[in-house]
């Protein structure tokens, strides 16, 4: 499984990159789309939605169960990534790259110092 | 948890191994269960089946016995010939839908469904045993133990066997059976299956199941797991036992009334007397959203009509399809209603199955 070094993770398996202009760009991690199987549909939050840290933000289905997507930082929808609807199988083939989610302007930059870094999800993602 | 034969091979391919009914299976391969439903479309795949189970009846009452207990009519029936069927409680609904095979004049071979296996021959046991219309000349055996079963379908499923095998398969015509070899090792090949494409279903000894399918894997026949098989019957239009099809479910009010025939049987007047307040009908939904067992159906004005029991999307044309019962007045054919997908009303067409014919 890959684990990127530059991405924090939450426990309920999404990635966040780093901050850039207040901007983190969102996903669901390797591990996470081997569970899930292959992806048949998508749904995104709408831009301008605002998310708290934790709340239910997308849906990711496929063919075995629909997963929901928690946004790991609080923040504004400021674009999510379109090309799903038609290729949702972006996520398995690619889930750190052309899978990715939505992108947030966060509220607060430092929360993301403090989600898990990828030695401390590697041992979450091992205890499944 | 029990283990088929193959269970030793699944875990060698990296199958992703599940309890189902019982029993230790593959749902997938790495392959992933897109790309197995594409193999048995395009090409063939294989699936191990041999969780099912095959009951032996046999007697000089077997011919009236099944016609008596099973929906379909078996006396239609030729040696080497089989029929889809069904086994009807007596309150108006099912203990399993089942093959039925006449290998002679007296002897005839049930497959039934791993997770039903022992109602059905509990079932059949006491209706044969039963002093009216019986008892019956006949004997009621399990013979699963004896057969490993493999499912072999695809458009090039045919040619693949038939050169594995010493007897000329291009002869042999739907719902028909056959004795043949594979590589020496005796094998019984029905021209049946369970997802709309041409194919056989193989019946073989357990100790040659693993030899067999490992010759069919190099002939090219692409291993398939339960997930792809889902898929595509649902695709197909075949119902699930336990899904569509359950102890209050009529077959009458069904795609599938064909199956019951007009002549006496078992519980066939309570069938007849329930009428048809629901029917089982096809859904397509408009967008990509799974419509998932158990999710609402909803008329118009969002009031509940019903329920989904089965739905996927589609890896062959990428729609979203599903079954559901629904009161009977929304039943009809272009019919605009809803699925309820996590709170929100999803706009679908009631759609005649099957939803792809090859």
């Amino acid at each position: 499984m890959k684990i990127p070094e530059e991405l924090r993770f939450a426990a309920s398996h999404e990635w966040a990159t780093e901050p850039t202009d207040g901007i983190v760009t969102i996903g669901i991690s390797d591990f996470a789309q081997d569970q899930l199987g292959d992806v048949v549909f998508v749904e995104l939050p709408d831009v301008g939605r605002r998310l708290a840290a934790g709340e239910a933000a997308a849906v990711v289905e496929s063919v075995k169960t629909a997963s929901d997507i928690y946004a790991p930082l609080a923040g504004e929808v400021v674009e999510v990534n379109g090309a799903l609807l038609d290729a949702p199988e972006a996520i398995n083939t690619d889930a750190y790259g052309e899978g990715w989610l939505f992108r947030l302007r966060v509220t607060d930059a430092d929360a993301w110092g403090g989600m898990l870094d990828a030695n401390a999800y590697a041992a979450v993602a091992e205890e499944g | 948890m029990r283990q088929t034969p193959l269970h030793d091979e699944h875990v060698a391919l990296n199958g992703r191994m599940v309890d189902f009914a019982g029993w230790r299976m593959p749902i997938q391969y790495p392959t992933g269960i897109p790309q197995e439903h594409l193999a048995v479309r395009q090409d063939a795949g294989v699936f191990d089946v041999s969780h099912m189970g095959q009951l032996r009846i046999l007697g000089p009452d077997a011919t009236p016995f099944l016609s008596w207990a099973t929906l379909n009519d078996p006396a239609k029936l030729r040696p080497g010939q089989g029929q889809y069927s069904m086994l009807q409680n007596d309150h108006g609904g099912l203990i399993d839908d089942l093959y039925v095979y006449r290998d002679a004049d007296e002897s005839f071979l049930v497959v039934a469904n791993a997770a039903n296996v022992d109602a059905v021959l509990a079932h059949l046991q006491a209706l044969a045993t039963a002093p009216s219309p019986g008892p019956f000349r006949v004997v009621v055996r399990d013979e699963s133990d004896a057969w490993a079963l493999l499912a072999v379908q695809g458009p090039s499923a045919a040619t693949k066997l038939d050169r594995l095998a010493d007897a000329d398969l291009t002869a042999v015509r739907k719902n028909r059976l056959v004795d043949a070899t594979l590589s020496g090792m005796p094998v019984r090949l029905a021209r049946t299956g369970y997802t709309g494409e041409d194919g056989f279903e193989v019946f073989c000894r357990p100790v040659d199941a693993a030899a067999v399918w490992r010759l069919l894997l190099e002939a090219g026949v692409t291993p398939c797991g339960l997930g792809a098989r889902d898929t595509l019957r649902l695709e197909a239009g075949f119902p699930l036992f336990g899904h569509e099809l359950d102890e209050r479910s009529n077959p009458l009010c069904t795609p599938f009334a064909w199956v019951v025939k007009d002549k006496p049987a078992f519980g066939l007047e309570a069938l007849r007397a329930g009428g048809c307040p629901r029917r089982l009908i096809g859904l397509v939904l408009e967008g990509r959203g799974i419509a998932r067992d158990g999710y609402r159906v909803l008329d118009e004005s969002g009031g509940a009509i019903g329920r989904v029991t089965s739905g996927t999307v589609s890896p062959l044309t990428r729609t979203s399809i599903a079954l559901a019962w629904v009161d009977a007045a929304h039943a009809d054919e272009g019919a605009r209603i809803a699925v309820e997908i996590r709170g929100q009303p999803v706009a679908a067409t009631v759609t005649p199955p099957p939803f792809y014919r090859p």
